[in-house]
């Protein structure tokens, strides 16, 4: 293991997030068993206290979840110099079966505490907490993907060694190498570029049409979750290159670099922002049928759509301006 | 109009030290007049005030307000209830120290959300009501007995509520404060307000702007 | 929108009138805090600025060195070695370099006697490093005398003294000519310290490296790469092994301000119960709490990192430099060129604000959901 102060930091962030997420699922266990909404109890006004605690250190949880995706990156850019053949953060990654996984596992668990967050939000707004059991369901089902992640990140960091040969990015993400990073960089240019622009165009119009007129809820977020995986593959295949001007250069981690004006940022969280509001349109539809929600849902739902269509616009915007002023083309 | 139906408040139920502070209590309290609840201490008073007033929920019974059953409102919809619907006004006043009047005006309007300068505006105007403009950046524990009841008063009507709620006003006041305080009221309750005072202190059951009074001992009512 | 914004802001108001009420008990705690990210900033800044120093430093390096090995230790390396290096595919250009080390019995201090590629002082003459010339009391035009290996004296006039500026690599380097060196150390022409290439591809560095050992069982070529992962590597370990040392004082801290949060003095909890019998609801008073915390942090970090920066960039971090630098006898004066990169403050955010902000989320809701009607009964 490389005893880094960013690898300890890692390990401090992820017990935390293990911490308040476990805490928070016992709470929950408890509010499962007991809960009675219409009862006076104690042990009622108590369960209904434990809800604002649950909140309060998932909502957390989630920021501190974003962060560490972001540090996560960062460690990996820094600690390339240490592997031979690692020219950026993809390469750091490669260098055991475990660096993309936990890769993912962050990600999945970002976009899973999100939906989270509002469930939970769309439930408050009703005086009945219609969906507790529901949302304490989900929180149990979140635990075992945290508790993967701890591990994997562990297993990642714990079998870091300086100087282990790895296949840099280089090679990694270019066409002529087999797996999984080197497929996507293989869609060619022309493709991703359609289906990238076909998917947001489809999703902001969608987006639009359910915000004015209350209809289609369901394709709008069945879009806004395609066109989010279409647009991370967008960003490796072709939306990077423009940034570093090198048509082999398919790392999308190099943007987060000051040299390219940390337009990464920017771009990241547009996409996850508008990824999980335009994925919870589709999971808060599950529970129109409610009553005490008939009305909060599509309020909601209105909401969350008007984020997706902004955030994915800005993310159109930022990476057309880019290709559109840049000093270079795929074509030709 | 806050109706209450078998009212039960039970304390540290299930434990050596269960305590049942109202037990059954039915009434209902008419709006726009001024009830007291009379009664001994340990009677149940501040119990059955903290219920009607949206503090705290009972353990069994049911409560309407306006028509409106809020039995089993969550914490969050019972606070924005209580804080547009009623006032309340403390046996010890409870105004925050280190802090001005104007600011302990203004604190329950806080959560709402109102532009800052708008509520800043309508609290000297509710302490200019009171003649107590002067005093408005003085901090409370630097007025008199009679100018913090005042500010007191101001604060419990900076939501505009349509109920007051006084628990042992008069505890700590000297006759003369008593009698002001119950003229306060009475102007109140002529502006259309509801006025609902818990109080064994006879300046104040014996007024006569008391409309109905409500025995209470053992937290059950005795006499209406 | 309007709303919720001036809530936060009415709310921010109450919480900062209230902070600075009770200066007390909050300047220990931010005093604490501050302390903690000073200690850890100032760890991080060093260690990450001394890295990109070796890393510049290296730059000059040749990109590969060869050496010879004799039963597993460096040996001198035959000058007939040259040849067969140069003729690799892919080599540039190759020199034979010498260099060594000597022990000054007078300072107790090892010094690196180096014939740079021209000499123009010429035999006899010596340019020394500032670090000898402070320990020896010898500046230009003074003479040392060195030992040679047959017990024999070699007098060297100082032509020159090396700029403090260099001093972290040049405090304890002699430069001489190549017949001193061979001379001083009794190394005849036929062979040298070792060769250094320099290779036209940078790519190809391995491959060159893999011919090297085939072409010359014997010798052991060192990528210049290599060195920078090593050297990163100690200081690595270095900054990570402080680091784990200070997570005692870091856990102690935040026992500190869990246990503060939770203490909330009487006064305190009766002024939240005045807060809530007036109209604050629990998420409310979460709110004041979580703008609490912020305001606190953010005080505790801006400060604490300022602190460190100028504690490391500017003071040269007397309060644990030799611990970072390493033992030695001649220590370089040096300052740091300061490079600090988000990393850094994100690792140092992640190490105190965040377990500190964890340990009051607990505390906080407790204080927050006490009931409405406390401040009646």
């Amino acid at each position: 293991m490389i005893l880094h102060p960013a690898v300890i930091a890692l390990y401090v962030s992820s017990a935390l997030i293990g911490f308040m997420v476990f805490y928070s699922a016992w709470h929950g266990l408890r509010i499962l068993w007991k809960w009675d909404i219409s009862s006076g109890s104690e042990t009622q006004l108590q369960l209904e206290r434990s809800t604002y605690l649950i909140s309060t250190l998932l909502a957390y949880a989630f920021g501190v979840q974003l962060l560490s995706f972001f540090l996560y990156i960062f460690t990996a850019e820094t600690l390339h110099t240490l592997f031979v053949g690692a020219m950026c953060a993809a390469g750091s990654l490669n260098v055991n079966a475990y660096g993309y996984p936990a890769l993912l596992l962050k990600l999945l668990n970002f976009l899973l505490a999100g939906l989270w967050l509002i469930v939970n939000y769309t439930d408050n707004k009703a005086p009945d907490y219609p969906l507790v059991r529901k949302k304490y369901i989900l929180l149990l089902v979140i635990v075992p993907f945290i508790a993967a992640e701890i591990l994997v990140q562990a297993k990642y960091l714990v079998g870091l060694r300086a100087d282990v040969i790895t296949s840099c990015c280089g090679s990694l993400f270019s066409p002529d190498n087999v797996g999984v990073a080197s497929d996507l960089a293989a869609l060619p240019a022309l493709h991703a570029e359609i289906a990238f622009y076909l998917g947001m165009a489809l999703t902001i119009a969608a987006g639009s049409w359910f915000y004015l007129k209350g209809k289609g809820g369901c394709i709008f977020s069945l879009l806004a979750g395609s066109t989010f995986f279409i647009s991370i593959a967008s960003l490796i295949s072709f939306i990077s290159l423009y940034f570093y001007e090198m048509p082999s250069h398919h790392c999308p981690f190099d943007i987060l670099q000051g040299e390219y004006g940390y337009v990464g940022y920017p771009l990241y969280i547009s996409l996850l922002t508008g990824g999980v509001s335009g994925i919870g349109v589709g999971v808060l539809a599950l529970f129109r049928k409610n009553k005490s929600l008939a009305e909060i849902v599509p309020a909601v739902q209105k909401k969350l759509a008007l984020v997706t269509v902004l955030m994915y616009l800005i993310f159109t915007a930022i990476a057309t301006y880019r290709i559109l002023s840049a000093n270079f083309t795929m074509r030709g | 109009m806050i109706r209450l139906r078998g009212i039960r408040k039970v304390f540290n139920a299930g434990k050596p030290n269960e305590f049942t502070a109202v037990d059954s209590v039915s009434l209902v309290v008419e709006a726009k007049k001024v009830t007291v609840l009379k009664g001994p201490s340990g009677s149940g008073k501040t119990t059955l005030l903290s219920i009607m007033g949206c503090m705290a929920r009972p353990t069994a019974g049911r409560i309407e307000l306006e028509g409106k059953e809020i039995t089993s409102l969550p914490e969050r919809f019972l606070t924005d209830i209580r804080r547009d619907n009623f006032g309340f006004i403390f046996q010890s006043l409870n105004l925050i120290t280190g802090v001005t009047a104007l600011e302990n005006v203004m604190l329950p309007a806080y959560p709402v959300g109102e532009k800052h300068s708008l509520l800043r505006q309508r609290a000297l105007d509710l302490l200019g009501l009171f003649n107590l403009t002067q005093k408005a950046l003085s901090k409370v524990e630097w007025l008199s007995g009679g100018e913090a009841q005042r500010v007191a008063i101001a604060r419990a009507l900076i939501n505009d509520p349509s109920v007051i709620i006084a628990d042992e006003p008069t505890a700590h006041l000297d006759t003369k404060l008593s009698i002001e305080f119950m003229e306060n009221m009475e102007s109140l309750r002529n502006k259309g307000k509801t006025i609902i005072i818990a109080s064994h202190d006879p300046i104040v059951f014996d007024s006569e702007i008391v409309e109905r009074t409500v025995e209470l001992r053992d937290g059950k009512v005795i006499g209406k | 929108m309007g709303p919720w914004i001036e809530k936060q802001r009415n709310i921010l108001d109450f919480t900062l009138a209230s902070l600075l009420r009770r200066k007390g008990k909050n300047a220990a705690l931010l005093l604490v805090y501050t302390f903690i990210v000073f200690v850890l900033a100032s760890v991080m800044f060093f260690t990450h600025s001394i890295k990109k120093e070796a890393g510049l430093v290296l730059q000059g390096s040749p990109d590969i060195i060869v050496q010879r090995t004799v039963a597993g230790r460096h040996d001198l390396i035959p000058a007939s070695y040259l040849g067969p290096l140069t003729k690799i595919r892919g080599v540039a250009s190759g020199r034979i370099r010498l260099w060594g080390y000597y022990f000054d019995p007078i300072t107790g201090a090892n010094y690196t006697l180096l014939v740079p590629e021209d000499f123009s002082a010429g035999a006899g003459a010596a340019i020394v490093g500032s670090g000898i010339s402070k320990s020896r009391l010898a500046s230009e035009g003074d003479v040392i005398v060195l030992r040679a290996h047959n017990g024999e004296s070699l007098v060297l006039t100082i032509k020159g003294v090396l700029s403090e500026k260099s001093e972290l690599i040049s405090a304890d380097l002699v430069l001489i000519s190549e017949p001193d060196f061979r001379k001083l150390f009794g190394i005849s022409k036929g062979h040298g310290t070792d060769i250094v290439l320099t290779v036209r591809n940078k790519k190809e560095l391995s491959t060159i490296a893999l011919k090297i050992t085939e072409a010359l069982p014997d010798a052991r070529p060192i990528i210049r790469d290599e060195i920078l992962r090593t050297y990163e590597s100690v200081f690595n370990w270095r900054g990570g092994i402080i680091t784990v040392l200070l997570a005692g004082a870091v856990f102690a801290f935040i026992i500190f301000a869990w246990d503060k949060a939770t203490g909330l003095s009487a006064e305190e909890r009766k002024e939240i119960g005045i807060l809530k019998a007036v109209g604050w609801e629990t998420s409310d008073v979460l709110l004041m709490k979580f703008w609490e915390g912020a305001a606190l942090s953010l005080s505790a970090f801006l400060t604490g990192t300022a602190l460190a920066y100028l504690h490391v960039f500017f003071a040269s971090s007397p309060l644990f430099g030799p611990a970072l630098k390493g033992w030695s006898v001649l220590y370089p004066e040096f300052r740091l060129t300061p490079f600090i990169d988000p990393v850094q403050i994100a690792t140092l955010f992640f190490l105190t604000v965040v377990p500190y902000t964890t340990a009051t989320i607990v505390p906080s809701w407790r204080a927050a959901t006490v009931d409405p009607d406390s401040v009646m009964r």
